[in-house]
């Protein structure tokens, strides 16, 4: 017997008589969504910003990012200074200062951010970038997790992740501290 | 309403006075209470320590005690879980096993006491009353907040109750695992012990005299002013021994 | 064989350092408060836990099927998938992946499942060095330990410590003992490790059966960081790591941080349907005891368990013994209801290092009984784990006397006698446990029997 027939087997003999699955809940969500993602994001490390054209986007990398070497920018109406088509290998992506990504979906209740793949190019984009700005429609704000669930397709793009904030750590001693191995901030621009 | 009083075995031998604060509370209530003579014990020493087996013999004269009752009350939340969940099966015709505090907000509905007790008070939650009994909201769960023991002793004339900076963590007492987990169990007490001593209490009272007895050793080895009293004393009137 | 030492022993041990363990309760403690801040702001949060825990019920119930739905999506979707039946056939799946696609250098991401499985022992004894990248891992990694606590594998260890671990295995400064000095020392010390794997060794938070992928979640990103730039991802998963659909992931998702850290979400949670294009992937399959315990009937709810940790954080008795004091993978109150199920005889103590008070319970983001099944252990224990004589024996005297009433009060005479009679010196011996450090209760004149007789009982 394989070790997969004999695994099953065993679940066999020793499962219970099946127990029902339950529906999905839904839990309506009230608060102002807006608000409840400044605030949840601001808790997980990040900051949220709004803005009411991709100009204030502009004037924030004009700002923080003025002599940054590397930028990356995958969305159409912000530019940045390096073609994430030149590199091949996502190891090339190492000294990326900054990237910004457009957001699918956000979450109010805890700031998640869905990004599947092909807003992504490289998997390895957001996580291996210095800083990580999102762009982010406010009409694409949702409550909580369950409704974000009914609207994405985790399968279809092959990779896909919740950001919610800047790599942490709090493994020394329980300090918080920004900048584990992945981005060392994170910016949220909700725009109009 | 034929209500058996169920006094546990160490309650029984070492804090009569906790048995006597529960008869003459549930007397002045007005209800008819009788204790039966032949009891001894819920078994739980023995079943917590892994002897269940060993437990059946007090079991079944338990049983055999509180059958002609209605209600059987006792003042240990411990115990009461202990007999609710291995003794008796809360099947038709079989009594209904209450702890103290309980019998007193839920079945008597007790809206006042005529009771005085002026000094400042720490409630411990013991854990088997608290969770396994549903006695006040733990501090894990997040539905309405109650609290049937504080609730009465709201009612006692000139209490000072404390708030504690863990509302309810366990004292380390367990039965059996205050001897074959001293070490912890003792630093538990003491860690207890200094959270109320912060607050400034008088007394430390609560609704099983088990974790009393275990915070009650340490203090009196600690030469502590602290008096510990169960909570049935307080609410009877009854002041600190001096 | 060298007997395990019991879980009271270990405890006393880490105890005679009181102001550590004093440390360790409050910072533990601290953890727990942010959950309760946490939990307090969905207004569902009971509803939660009970779909959470109905999920797993089925899940159990169905799991034979889930595992094919799972294996047969993932392999549509270019995924390899392995079963193994124990820890060393987990371990073999490895080395065969890492040598078939010449693997020479490798990073790890956080998995209590490749602890169970002793992977990183086993993998070292063949020449790989394997790098753990979480940071908590990386430096229990250094100090040749294993984890405390599930999420924080590294809360036993004082930042001074950490400082001195650091300056020895990355040239940081003697004595620099700053957290972000720290990290930002091991953050470019992994980075490198990150850029020149070959390939990621991850766990797996959740199986998807309808899609046939999984999530992991972190913090720090390493997962990712990981397996995004490696040609070769290999996920560990335990068989009881299944849901059923992808929406259940709202249910999970909504628990499992705020339980584990009081985190309304982990900062990432990575969702793994397929490769990288010309890269592999494979998940392996793991029982390693899984399928037995799914067969006790009392027991099988432990199998419930997302690796939240937050019954260790509300532990009283964890908080103040530490995580070793448990000497077993999964410690706390969840590893003390799991690993009797692997080992009787080395663990058992574990269930009885525990007051019964229910809060690991109460907490629990899917419901496990667990203070009940630590009570039903120690059933199992006393008549198939490792013979307590003594123990034995008063245990089934206490039960006689309890069960004679004339016997009860007889020795309880004797006893109220002999207490105070005897000389202190006599009563608190050495071999009285209680009276090391806590005072034997006073005896009264009566008791309230006797009492009781005088008072009251004037018509029998």
């Amino acid at each position: 017997m394989t070790s997969k027939e004999s695994i099953l087997a065993a679940i066999q003999a020793n499962k219970p008589d099946l127990l029902p699955l339950p529906e999905q809940p839904e839990f309506p969500y009230d608060n102002n969504l807006t608000e409840q993602f400044r605030q949840s994001l601001a808790l997980n490390g990040g900051e949220a910003r709004e803005a009411k054209s991709f100009n204030d986007v502009t004037d924030y990398l004009e700002t923080h990012f003025r002599n940054s070497q590397m930028i990356v920018s995958l969305s159409e109406k912000v530019s940045g200074n390096f073609d994430v088509n030149m590199a091949d290998d996502p190891r090339e992506l190492e000294h990326v200062e900054l990237a910004i990504l457009e957001g699918e979906w956000g979450v109010a209740e805890n700031a998640a951010i869905w990004l599947p793949e092909e807003k992504l190019h490289h998997r390895a984009l957001p996580f291996i970038a210095q800083h990580l700005i999102v762009l982010l429609k406010k009409d694409r704000l949702l409550g909580n997790m369950h409704e974000v669930y009914t609207r994405i397709n985790v399968e279809g793009p092959g990779y896909g992740v919740f950001i919610a904030g800047p790599s942490k750590t709090a493994d020394i001693e329980q300090s918080l501290v920004i900048g584990a191995h992945g981005p060392r901030s994170m910016t949220v621009f909700l725009m109009d | 309403m034929k209500v058996g009083l169920f006094i546990p075995c160490y309650v029984e031998q070492f804090y009569p006075k906790a048995a006597i604060a529960t008869l003459e509370l549930l007397e002045k209530a007005g209800v008819e209470v009788a204790y039966p003579l032949k009891q001894t014990c819920c078994g739980q020493p023995m079943a917590n320590s892994g002897y269940e087996v060993f437990g059946q013999g007090a079991s079944d004269l338990f049983r055999e005690n509180f059958a002609e009752f209605d209600y059987v009350v006792c003042p240990s939340g411990s115990c009461t879980l202990h007999a609710k969940e291995h003794i008796l099966s809360n099947k038709e015709g079989e009594p209904k096993l209450y702890e103290l505090c309980e019998f007193m907000t839920d079945v008597l509905q007790v809206k006042e006491l005529k009771s005085r007790f002026p000094y400042k008070v720490g409630l411990h939650a013991s854990c088997h009353g608290l969770r396994g009994l549903g006695l006040a909201r733990p501090s894990e769960l997040m539905v309405p907040d109650f609290n049937k023991p504080l609730h009465l002793l709201e009612m006692v004339e000139d209490i000072d109750l404390v708030h504690l900076a863990r509302k309810d963590e366990c004292c380390g007492f367990g039965g059996t695992f205050a001897v074959f987990e001293e070490a912890i169990s003792v630093q538990m007490g003491k860690d207890r012990i200094q959270d109320h001593q912060e607050q400034g209490v008088a007394v430390i009272t609560g609704a099983d005299m088990s974790c009393l007895m275990h915070l009650e050793g340490l203090l009196r080895r600690d030469k502590s002013p602290i008096k510990v009293m169960h909570i049935a004393e307080i609410l009877n009137g009854q002041e600190p021994d001096k | 064989m060298k007997a395990a030492p019991t879980h009271a022993a270990a405890a006393a041990e880490f105890l005679k350092d009181s102001e550590r363990s004093h440390w360790h309760d409050e910072t533990l403690w601290h953890v727990r408060s942010k959950r309760d801040v946490s939990a307090q702001k969905i207004p569902e949060w009971e509803q939660l836990r009970t779909l959470a825990s109905q999920i797993k019920d089925h899940v159990l119930s169905n799991l034979d099927n889930l595992l094919l739905q799972f294996e047969k999506k993932a392999q549509a979707n270019g995924i390899e998938v392995l079963w193994a039946k124990d820890a060393q056939e987990h371990n073999e799946h490895v080395l065969r992946i890492l040598e078939e696609n010449q693997v020479k250098q490798l990073v790890k991401s956080k998995s209590i499942l490749t602890e169970e499985c002793g992977l990183n022992h086993f993998l070292e004894d063949k020449g790989y060095d394997v790098v753990d990248t979480d940071l908590g891992e990386r430096i229990i990694q250094f100090n040749k330990q294993v984890p405390s606590h599930i999420v924080m594998p590294a809360i036993h260890l004082k930042k001074k410590e950490i400082g001195d671990i650091f300056h020895e295995h990355l040239g940081t400064d003697a004595g620099a003992d700053d957290p972000k000095y720290l990290t930002e020392a091991a953050r470019q010390h992994l980075r490198q490790k990150f850029i020149q794997a070959h390939a990621a060794i991850t766990g797996v938070n959740f199986g998807i059966a309808e899609t046939g992928g999984f999530v992991v979640c972190t913090n720090e990103g390493n997962a990712d960081m990981g397996t995004h730039l490696a040609d070769i991802h290999i996920a560990c998963m335990g068989i009881e790591k299944l849901i059923p659909r992808a929406a259940d992931l709202g249910v999970y998702l909504r628990l499992l941080a705020r339980s584990a850290t009081g985190q309304s979400i982990t900062n990432y949670t990575s969702h793994f349907h397929r490769p990288r294009k010309g890269k592999k992937m494979y998940l392996i399959l793991v029982d390693n005891g899984r399928t037995k315990q799914l067969g006790r009937e009392d027991f099988r709810n432990s199998l419930k368990c997302i690796r939240c940790g937050a019954c260790m954080n509300t532990c009283p008795i964890y908080r103040r013994s530490s995580g070793f004091s448990y000497n077993s993978t999964v410690p706390g109150p969840i590893g003390s209801i799991l690993s009797p199920g692997m080992d009787l005889n080395k663990h058992s103590t574990l269930p009885f290092a525990s007051t019964l008070c229910g809060s690991c319970s109460d907490v629990c983001p899917v419901k496990i009984n667990i203070h009940e099944q630590l009570y039903k252990w120690r059933q199992v224990i006393t008549k198939e784990g490792p013979p307590q004589v003594s123990k034995r024996w008063a245990m089934r005297f206490g039960g006689q006397v309890m069960s004679k009433p004339r016997l009860f009060e007889l020795m309880g005479k004797m006893a109220r006698k002999s207490l105070s009679i005897s000389p202190r010196g006599f009563v608190y011996n050495s071999f009285n446990a209680w009276g090391k450090h806590r005072e034997l209760p006073e005896v009264p004149k009566e008791t309230f029997k006797d009492w009781y007789r005088k008072n009251r009982n004037h018509d029998k």
